[in-house]
């Protein structure tokens, strides 16, 4: 029965403040049943405030042959993280 | 232990206790044979919300624990809805949609009860049931509305349970003594609304409201069907085989 209804992706927030997180995916025949069967199966021990849940075909990955020109660059180029700096310890919230 | 003559608060008590207690052990037997993954972790938490309302209310009857596992039949008050049998997915449903749509009427009243420990109860329990009536008549709605199979097997479902509704507003001696004491609502008094949010649902879904039948009564004097001895022989078997069992 579950294999013939499409798979959303559930993201929960955990409380107020804080953005949703995926938390993992359900098998529902709509939307409505998607959300009630993601508090079902994500929320039973007090996880979250909100739910959004989407239906998984519509989130565009990225490929992972790329991965190597994607996101090794990034690798080489420490100077984009601020770790050159000393932070009083003062200021919070960094 | 013997039918005996209780005050009407208690008599009360054990009625609402009872229904939770014989629902939610019903729903339990779902418990690894959900149609989907899904919806066998939904009608999990529907029997835990249930048996949890039963521990609060059997708990305050008495001692909670020797009024579910060693009381017989006869002596059990809930409506005869909630002890018919799970059938298939569809009827499951019915008798949830039937039952809940009116526990839900029923709690938001009780919050008005003199009773104290009703109020509080009520206040926490009208949420969780407020769930499983629109959870019940969205199942309700897709399996109507949905292929020739489904629709057929929702309508034979509520041909099933159909004949246990009229119990669900049946004011006894029993109930008007706890209606007098302004302890209980007189379900009476919603039975319009009940039945247009019933019509309501079953208008979404395509489906015809069954036909009356003859209506079957007695589940809060004792007097039930062969299905409730059955689940009690399975809810009571450990703890009257082994009394001293610890877990």
């Amino acid at each position: 029965m579950s294999g013939d209804w499409p798979l959303w992706e559930v993201f929960v927030r955990a409380k107020g403040g804080l953005s949703h997180r995926h938390v993992g995916s359900v098998h529902a025949p709509d939307a409505e049943l998607a959300l009630r069967h993601a508090r079902d199966t994500y929320t039973r021990r007090l996880e979250g405030v909100s739910l959004w849940v989407v239906p998984s075909a519509t989130i565009v990955a990225s490929d992972p042959d790329e991965a190597g020109e994607l996101f090794e660059p990034a690798e080489s180029k420490i100077y984009r993280h601020p770790t050159f700096y000393d932070i009083p310890d003062e200021v919070k919230h960094i | 232990m013997a039918t005996v003559a209780v005050d009407p608060r208690t008599d009360y008590l054990l009625r609402l206790g009872d229904d939770a207690l014989v629902l939610g052990q019903h729903l339990s037997e779902w418990c690894g044979h959900g149609p989907a993954l899904e919806v066998d972790i939904s009608l999990a938490n529907l029997a835990l919300d249930q048996v949890g309302q039963a521990t609060l209310l059997l708990g305050e009857a008495g001692d909670g624990d020797k009024l579910a596992f060693h009381r017989d039949v006869l002596d059990f008050k809930n409506c005869l809805l909630v002890e018919q049998p799970n059938g298939d997915f569809a009827q499951t449903i019915a008798r949830h949609l039937l039952y809940t749509t009116w526990q839900h009427m029923l709690l938001q009243r009780l919050t008005q009860s003199s009773d104290r420990f009703l109020v509080e109860f009520a206040t926490k329990a009208v949420k969780e049931v407020a769930y499983h009536r629109e959870l019940s008549a969205e199942w309700t709605v897709r399996l109507g509305d949905g292929t020739e199979e489904s629709a057929r097997r929702m309508a034979e479902g509520l041909d099933w349970c159909w004949r246990f509704v009229p119990e669900l507003f049946e004011v006894d001696e029993g109930l008007q003594a706890a209606i007098d004491a302004g302890i209980a609502p007189d379900p009476r008094a919603f039975e319009e609304e009940y039945r247009a949010a019933i019509d309501a649902v079953l208008a979404e879904a395509q489906l015809a409201v069954p036909a009356d039948q003859r209506a079957i009564l007695g589940g809060r004097r004792g007097h039930h069907s062969e299905h409730l001895g059955h689940l009690l022989a399975v809810m009571q078997f450990l703890p009257r085989t082994y009394p001293d069992a610890t877990w």
